[in-house]
């Protein structure tokens, strides 16, 4: 059952790598203004795909140990969990993922996951916004405490939500074993996706185009809505995305003040856990590959309103 | 036309506008010429509301519009880098001010289309801005802001982002357009070539301040000042005085320039000078050469006449400023 929590890891880890990374200190950055060589960057995908012909035999021993490393890392074991979830056959997969207590659990996670995104793609654009067009004092703190949910252990998370929010709360709200509990754990754990993939774009984003707009008549939310949102939305879908993938895998912030009732707040990973428990490996991993199934298809869909979009900005002249 | 009384702006203690006052007349092509942190952006900025001024006033046809956002100006604006809207095709970046005014279709569409021909553009339409070359993004970018009927176009070096080649192309191109369009025009520049060939007015700035507006052939020939003088074209030092180098007559015989040089009243007097190098370039040519005093100075002379006088290395000339020339006292206060 650990899959998916590594599942959930490597989507992290590729929300760091994936886009243009601003990094941290990004908040500075914004002061330079304008950039006359912003605008009109040289393309440099012709020249690299020159070069990289020229080093045949490096590229092809570097894409055998890119299919070497994945094998072991990513492509076996998810080929051995899917022979375990078939090993009744594909009867035995169906039964134990359409298993009443299963489909349940796969609902509130989808769910669940799915209005954290939302939230997610709604507040983390909201904060890279106020990061890097805003100043106020102790923003490079917030800046530097976006990435927190990333660094801290998940079990830690909870840990922390519960003392807020649990039975003993300070301030009187009292979350734990409701799905509140949950969008709040995951929203927590999630947080960093959306705000680190749209602030380095809203960094680089050309505020010349805003000014001409603003020449044209348009209102500060016409030019929002019409200028600057197109321009962040492969971002802000890359990472709701992303957000999404890494949310529907999650146990560590959830296992603490989700409570675990079944059909309320049991999310698809405490109920592979539970199967595990009970000695029902199958339908653990059967449950598993479902979970594996929307992931995947999460990612997919990513990629290819990604490549769409930057086929259409970047069809060379 | 265009009013600007006493702007000021400062960047901390940094003056960017000092006191700007300036007209700029209906329908007119004035460039705003000025070496580079001289302020002609914040000015151009400031007469569109992307800036603000700390003080001073700024009217466009007649209405004051100091404290109204760049949105109620009725204005076009064209950066030097284009700011095209990339997500959007050629003819929405076009109709993008028209349509969110809720133009009716048929309206935006025949407009559209009228400007994409003005611009050459009628085969683009489709295309997304990154699939454009730098020129015709500008041309794009023009008629984006021309779309809106703007009271005035301000453009920040609109050319400024393209090769010789293309800059000089479209340079002329804007001065066509501007005689069909009559537009009020701003066209910020620090290029003098390209004021004095496209501008009817120009305004010179040096360090936040006006130095001096006038039309092109006032600026070239009357300079106000000698920064003026030095910005418009390049100068020598004769005597205690600038002139142009094309303005200096050299003559083998001292006797025969002084008697020329005695015709032209303010005359820098006679400068006897070695000559140091003589560079042709073409049908013109450059002759490097040093004063008694030790100051160099160049002058150009035609061709034919650097025949004539059969100029040698090591020789002596004398050098005097044309009849009609400018010529400017050098004022120390004011060098460049
Ligand atoms: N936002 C700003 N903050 C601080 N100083 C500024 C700012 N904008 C402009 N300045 C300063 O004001 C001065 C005038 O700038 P401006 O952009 O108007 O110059 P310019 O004449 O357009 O020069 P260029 O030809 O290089 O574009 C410059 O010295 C510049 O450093
Ligand atoms: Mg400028």
């Amino acid at each position: 059952m650990t899959i998916h929590t590594d599942l959930g890891r490597s989507a992290a880890a590729a929300a760091l790598l994936h886009p243009r990374t601003g990094g941290s200190d990004g908040a500075e950055t914004t002061a330079a203004g304008p950039d006359p060589v912003g605008s009109d960057r040289p393309d440099h995908r012709d020249g690299s795909s020159a070069s990289t012909s020229r080093l045949g035999g490096i590229r092809s021993l570097g894409v055998g140990v890119v299919t070497l490393w994945l094998s072991v890392i990513v492509l076996l074991p998810l080929a051995a969990l899917t022979v375990a979830a078939f090993g009744d056959g594909w009867a035995g997969f169906w039964e134990a993922v359409t298993a009443p207590a299963a489909l349940a659990a796969l609902w509130v996670t989808v769910v669940v996951s799915a209005g954290v995104a939302l939230l997610n793609a709604v507040m983390g654009t909201v904060i890279a916004w106020v990061l890097v067009r805003d100043s106020f004092p102790g923003q490079r703190f917030v800046n530097a405490i976006i990435d927190l949910p990333f660094a801290l252990p998940t079990i830690v998370a909870s840990i922390v939500l519960l003392s807020l929010y649990g039975p003993n709360s300070p301030i009187g709200v009292h979350l734990n074993a409701t799905r509140w509990g949950l969008i709040v754990a995951l929203a927590f754990v999630t947080l960093p996706f959306v705000v680190r993939s749209v602030q380095p774009v809203l960094i680089e984003a050309d505020r010349e185009v805003e000014e001409a707009a603003a020449s044209l008549g348009a209102s500060n939310l016409t030019t929002f809505r019409r200028i600057i949102l197109p321009t962040l939305a492969p971002a802000i879908l890359s990472g709701t995305g992303l957000a999404f993938a890494r949310a529907i895998g999650e146990y560590g912030s959830v296992v603490l003040i989700g409570g675990n009732i079944p059909r309320e707040t049991q999310v698809a990973s405490q109920y592979i856990q539970q199967q595990i428990e009970i000695d029902s490996p199958q339908a653990a991993a059967a449950v598993s590959v479902a979970l594996l199934a929307i992931a995947f298809a999460t990612l997919l869909l990513l990629r290819v309103v990604a490549s769409r979009s930057q086929r259409r900005e970047e069809r060379a002249p | 036309m265009i009013t600007v009384s006493n702007a000021r702006k400062q960047y901390g203690t940094f003056t960017a506008l000092d006191d700007v006052s300036v007209e700029i007349p209906r329908g007119s092509l004035t460039a705003l010429l000025g070496p580079s942190g001289s302020g002609k952006s914040t000015l151009l900025r400031s007469i569109a509301g992307l800036e603000g001024l700390d003080s001073g006033v700024v009217t466009i046809a007649g209405r004051d519009v100091t404290k109204e956002p760049p949105q109620r100006r009725g204005i076009g604006f064209v950066f030097q880098h284009y700011a095209a809207f990339k997500h959007m095709t050629v003819r929405d970046n076009v109709a993008f001010g028209l349509s969110i005014r809720k133009r009716p279709k048929a309206e935006i569409a025949r407009k559209v289309d009228d400007l994409l021909e003005i611009v050459g553009l009628e085969g683009f339409q489709h295309r997304y801005p990154a699939q454009l070359s730098g020129g015709q993004r500008q041309r794009m970018a023009l008629a984006r802001a021309l779309a809106v009927d703007p009271e005035v176009l301000l453009l920040d070096e609109p050319f400024g982002a393209l090769d010789a080649k293309v800059r000089a192309d479209l340079r002329t191109w804007l001065r066509r357009l501007h005689d069909e369009v009559h537009v009020t025009t701003v066209l910020v520049t620090h290029d003098q070539e390209e004021a004095l060939d496209v501008s009817d007015r120009i305004a010179v700035l040096n360090r936040g301040r006006i130095e001096q507006v006038g039309d092109p052939v006032t600026l070239y020939d009357r300079p106000a000042n000698d920064f003026v003088m030095g910005f418009l074209g390049s100068v020598a030092t004769l005597g205690d005085q600038l002139v142009r180098p094309h303005d200096i007559v050299l003559t083998r015989d001292r006797a025969v320039a002084l008697a020329e040089d005695a015709k032209v009243p303010g005359s820098p007097g006679v400068i006897e000078a070695v000559v140091e190098r003589v560079v042709r370039l073409g049908f013109e040519v450059r002759v490097e050469l040093r004063a008694d005093s030790g100051e160099r100075f160049a002058a150009q002379i035609t061709r034919r006449d650097a025949f004539d006088l059969e100029l040698h290395t090591g020789e002596t000339v004398f050098a005097r400023a044309a009849h009609r020339s400018s010529v400017i006292e050098i004022d120390p206060a004011l060098a460049i």
